[in-house]
C-alpha cells in the first residue's frame, strides 16, 4: 500500500497496549513514596494502592520506617487512617510527628497471634477505612497472602507487610516486594524483588538517612566491617 | 411462642385445650380448641406449655415498638392485634407493597408469623386479619362485601350464640332485624360493625414507645453453642433497631444479658465509637462477642438492654460520588476489632508535653486531640521497657560493640511522681548499620541501656 508508513510508534503509545520491556504506566493507582528515584522505578510511580507491598528489611532498624514515612506524612495529611498491625514495638510519637505524620491519625493493633494478625489486617483492608495498613505477620502461608491481596484489591490504600528477608525466595502474591540492605554513609539500599512489569536488576540507593547521622558521616571514624557486611547481604539476595 | 427452630412440634394450652399451635403441630393434626390429650395422642413428641399472657403482652409491646417505625399511628388490640395508620406513610416506603414486604421481612427475622390486611377503618382491618384474609380494601364500598363474607368468630362475642341461631357470617348477621339483635344480643354488638363499616367513629390511643428498650427471649430448650445464641440475639437486634428507627435514634452501647438456670446472668455489654442503629453491624459485633465467650452454664433467656437512645443525624449525600468511603466505616471498623481482640488491643497514640521518652506518649482513643510539640532526634521505635546492654572497655556493646554518633542529649525529670529519671542519652550505630537510641544511666549503679530503634 501507497502513502505515509504506519505510525508504529503513535500505536506503541497506546494505553491499552503493554510492552514487556516497560512498566506498566497506567491504571495502575499509587501513592507517591517521596523518593523520587524509587517512583521512577515503581508501577503507577509509587507504592502500589490497593495491593500489597511486601517489605523485607535485612534486620530491624534498617530504615524500613523512613522509607514509608514521607508517604505516610501525605496519606495521614489528608485526613486518611494508618492502622498499624501488630508492630514489634510501640511506634514513637514524637519520630512520627518529626517526620511529619498526623498521630491523631494512627491507631496501633496489638493482636496475641498471626491468625489474629492476618485477621486485624484483612478487616482493615476490607473495611476500606484505612489510608495505609501496615502489618507485621510471622510465618503467613501463600493462601493467607492471597486472602490479604484480594482484600486489598478491593479498597484503595496500599498494604505494606513486613516480613524477614529470609522468605524473599518464596513465591508470594503481593504486587510488589522490596528488600532492604544499608548502603555507604547512612543510606538505604532498595532492592525491588518483585515489581508489576519487568524487573528490576539494580537497587537503588535512597537518601533516607536520620537527621541525627546527616552531616555527621564525615567526622566520625566508621568501623571497617560495617560495609562489607551490607556487600554481602545484598549479594546474598541477588542469589535468593 | 416466637417460632424456634426446634425438632419438636410445638403447642400453647389454656384450660387443657390447645390455644395455638405452630405448623409441625398443624401437619400432625393438632388444631387449636382440641383437648391437650388429644393433641398429644396426635404428636406424641409435642411440646405443650400453658399460656402466659404476661408474655403476651410483652410481645405485642415489642413488634408495636417496632411497627412505629413505619407509622406514628400504632395502636395495640389486646391481646393479638397491632394496628398501623399506614396511609400517611405509603408515599415514603413507596407504595403499599414494599411497606408490607418490609412488615413482613422484619417480622420473619424477629421470629413472629402474622397475617396482614388492610382496610379503611381499623376494626375492619383487624378481622379481616384474624379471619386469615390477606386482603388489602382501599374503598369503603368493597368494605361492607368484605366484611359481609367474614365469620361471625370474629366478634369475639364468645357464648357461640349465634352460631346456635344459624348466623354463620357477619353478612347474615346485618340481615336479620337490627332492633331484636339489639335487644337479644345488645347494642355493643350492632355499634362493633357500624364501628368497622366507618358508620360511627372509631377513636383509639395512639401507643407511645418507652423511652428505654429492653427484650427478652426465653430459649426453647438451654442452649450453649454460639451459634444458637446469636439466632435468639439477632431477633432481638431486629426489634432494637426497629425501636431506634421510630425514634430516629441510635445507640452506643447495648447490653445481652445470658440468664443462665443457677448463676447470675452473664452480661455481654457492646460498646460502639459511634451511636448506630445497623441491624448486620450489631449482629456482626454480637457474633465476635458471643464466640468469644466461655459460658459458665446454658443459656435459658436472652435479654437486650438499651439505656441511652440518642439521636442520630442523618447525612446527606454528597451530589457527586466523594472520594473515599464514608468515615462510618472507620467506626465500624474499630468496634469490629475491638469485638474479638479486646477494647485495649485497638488504641491511638497521644502525645504529652513530658520530658521522659517512655512518658511522652500515652495511649489513648484513637482520633484524640494531639498537642504539637518539639522535641530532638527520636527514635520510630521505643522498647516497652529500656533493655540493659553490657559495656566492655568503656564502649557500650549491643551485638558488637556501638559507635556514638550523637550525644549526649540530658534528661532528667520527674522527682514529683517517684518515677524520675536521670540519663545521657546518644544516638548509636550498630554493626550492622542499625541505628539505636541508648542511655547512660546516671544513678545508682550506672550502666548503658538500649531505649529506641530508629527504623
Amino acid at each position: 500500500m501507497a502513502g505515509t508508513p504506519f505510525p508504529f510508534a503513535a500505536l506503541l503509545e497506546r494505553p491499552d497496549i503493554w510492552r514487556g520491556d516497560s512498566l506498566s504506566r497506567t491504571g495502575t493507582p499509587a501513592v507517591p513514596s517521596g523518593f523520587p528515584e524509587l517512583d521512577a522505578e515503581l508501577p503507577g510511580g509509587g507504592w502500589p494502592a490497593g495491593a500489597l507491598t511486601e517489605v523485607l528489611p535485612a534486620h530491624e532498624g534498617i530504615g524500613e520506617l523512613r522509607l514509608l514515612g514521607p508517604a505516610l506524612a501525605a496519606l495521614s495529611n489528608r485526613g486518611l487512617r494508618l492502622a498499624w498491625i501488630s508492630p514489634p514495638h510501640l511506634p514513637y510519637a514524637p519520630a512520627l510527628a518529626a517526620a511529619g505524620i498526623d498521630i491523631a491519625m494512627l491507631v496501633v493493633v496489638r493482636t496475641t497471634s498471626p491468625i489474629e494478625t492476618l485477621w486485624a489486617a484483612e478487616q482493615a483492608l476490607v473495611s476500606n477505612a484505612c489510608g495505609a495498613v501496615l502489618a507485621w505477620p510471622q510465618g503467613a502461608k501463600y493462601a493467607e497472602l492471597r486472602r490479604l491481596q484480594i482484600a486489598a484489591e478491593g479498597g484503595r490504600a496500599p498494604a505494606f507487610l513486613f516480613r524477614s528477608p529470609q522468605i524473599a525466595g518464596e513465591p508470594s502474591p503481593a504486587a510488589l516486594r522490596i528488600a532492604l540492605g544499608t548502603a555507604a554513609a547512612g543510606g538505604l539500599a532498595v532492592h525491588v524483588l518483585k515489581r508489576r512489569g519487568a524487573p528490576l536488576a539494580r537497587s537503588l540507593l535512597l537518601p533516607a538517612i536520620p537527621p541525627a547521622v546527616r552531616g555527621k558521616n564525615h567526622h566520625v571514624d566508621r568501623h571497617p566491617a560495617a560495609p562489607a557486611a551490607a556487600r554481602d547481604f545484598l549479594a546474598w539476595l541477588v542469589h535468593a | 411462642m416466637r417460632g424456634w427452630s426446634t425438632p419438636e412440634p410445638f403447642a400453647v394450652e389454656e384450660r387443657h385445650r390447645v390455644f395455638a399451635c405452630d405448623r409441625k403441630a398443624l401437619a400432625r393434626g393438632v388444631r387449636a380448641g382440641m383437648a391437650v390429650s388429644a393433641a398429644l395422642a396426635l404428636a406424641p413428641r409435642l411440646r405443650v406449655v400453658p399460656r402466659d399472657p404476661a408474655a403476651e403482652t410483652e410481645a405485642l409491646l415489642g413488634v408495636s415498638g417496632w411497627a412505629a417505625q413505619f407509622s406514628p399511628g400504632v395502636a395495640l388490640e389486646f391481646p393479638d392485634g397491632v394496628l398501623l395508620e399506614v396511609s400517611g406513610s405509603l408515599k415514603l416506603f413507596g407504595g403499599l407493597e414494599p411497606l408490607l414486604e418490609r412488615l413482613h421481612r422484619g417480622l420473619a427475622e424477629m421470629g413472629w408469623s402474622a397475617t396482614l390486611a388492610g382496610a379503611p377503618t381499623p376494626r375492619a382491618a383487624f378481622w379481616l386479619a384474624l379471619a386469615g384474609k390477606r386482603e388489602f380494601i382501599d374503598s369503603v364500598a368493597e368494605l361492607e362485601a368484605a366484611l359481609a363474607a367474614l365469620p361471625v368468630g370474629v366478634l369475639r362475642c364468645g357464648d357461640g350464640t349465634l352460631e346456635a341461631i344459624g348466623v354463620r357470617t357477619l353478612g347474615e348477621l346485618r340481615a336479620l332485624p337490627r332492633e331484636g339483635v339489639a335487644r337479644r344480643l345488645g347494642q355493643e354488638l350492632l355499634d362493633k360493625i357500624d364501628r368497622a363499616l366507618g358508620l360511627l367513629s372509631d377513636p383509639r390511643n395512639f401507643f407511645i414507645p418507652p423511652a428505654r428498650f429492653r427484650a427478652a427471649i426465653e430459649l426453647p430448650a438451654e442452649v450453649t453453642q454460639a451459634e444458637a445464641l446469636l439466632f435468639a440475639a439477632r431477633r432481638l437486634i431486629v426489634q432494637l433497631c426497629g425501636f431506634l428507627a421510630a425514634r430516629s435514634g441510635g445507640v452506643q452501647r447495648f447490653v445481652l444479658g445470658l440468664r443462665h438456670r443457677d448463676r447470675a446472668a452473664t452480661e455481654v455489654a457492646i460498646g460502639l465509637v459511634a451511636p448506630s442503629r445497623d441491624i448486620e453491624h450489631f449482629t456482626l459485633l454480637a457474633r465476635e462477642r458471643l464466640f468469644s465467650l466461655a459460658l459458665a452454664e446454658p443459656v435459658r433467656e436472652i435479654t437486650l438492654q438499651a439505656d441511652d437512645v440518642v439521636p442520630l443525624a442523618g447525612r446527606n449525600l454528597g451530589l457527586l460520588l466523594e472520594e473515599g468511603k464514608a468515615a462510618g466505616d472507620w467506626e465500624h471498623l474499630v468496634e469490629r476489632l475491638r469485638a474479638r481482640l479486646g477494647t485495649d488491643a485497638v488504641c491511638g497514640l497521644v502525645l504529652r508535653a513530658e520530658h521522659r521518652p517512655e512518658h511522652v506518649v500515652c495511649v489513648g482513643e484513637p482520633d484524640s486531640k494531639q498537642l504539637h510539640l518539639d522535641f530532638g532526634e527520636r527514635p520510630f521505635w521505643l522498647l516497652a521497657r529500656p533493655k540493659r546492654i553490657a559495656e566492655i572497655g568503656a564502649v557500650p556493646h549491643h551485638e558488637g560493640p556501638l559507635e556514638l554518633l550523637a550525644g549526649p542529649e540530658r534528661i532528667e525529670s520527674g522527682w514529683w511522681d517517684g518515677d524520675d529519671v536521670a540519663r545521657d542519652y546518644f544516638v548509636a550505630r550498630m554493626q550492622n548499620e542499625a541505628l539505636v537510641w541508648i542511655y547512660r544511666e546516671r544513678r545508682g549503679e550506672g550502666g548503658w541501656y538500649l531505649h529506641g530503634v530508629f527504623a
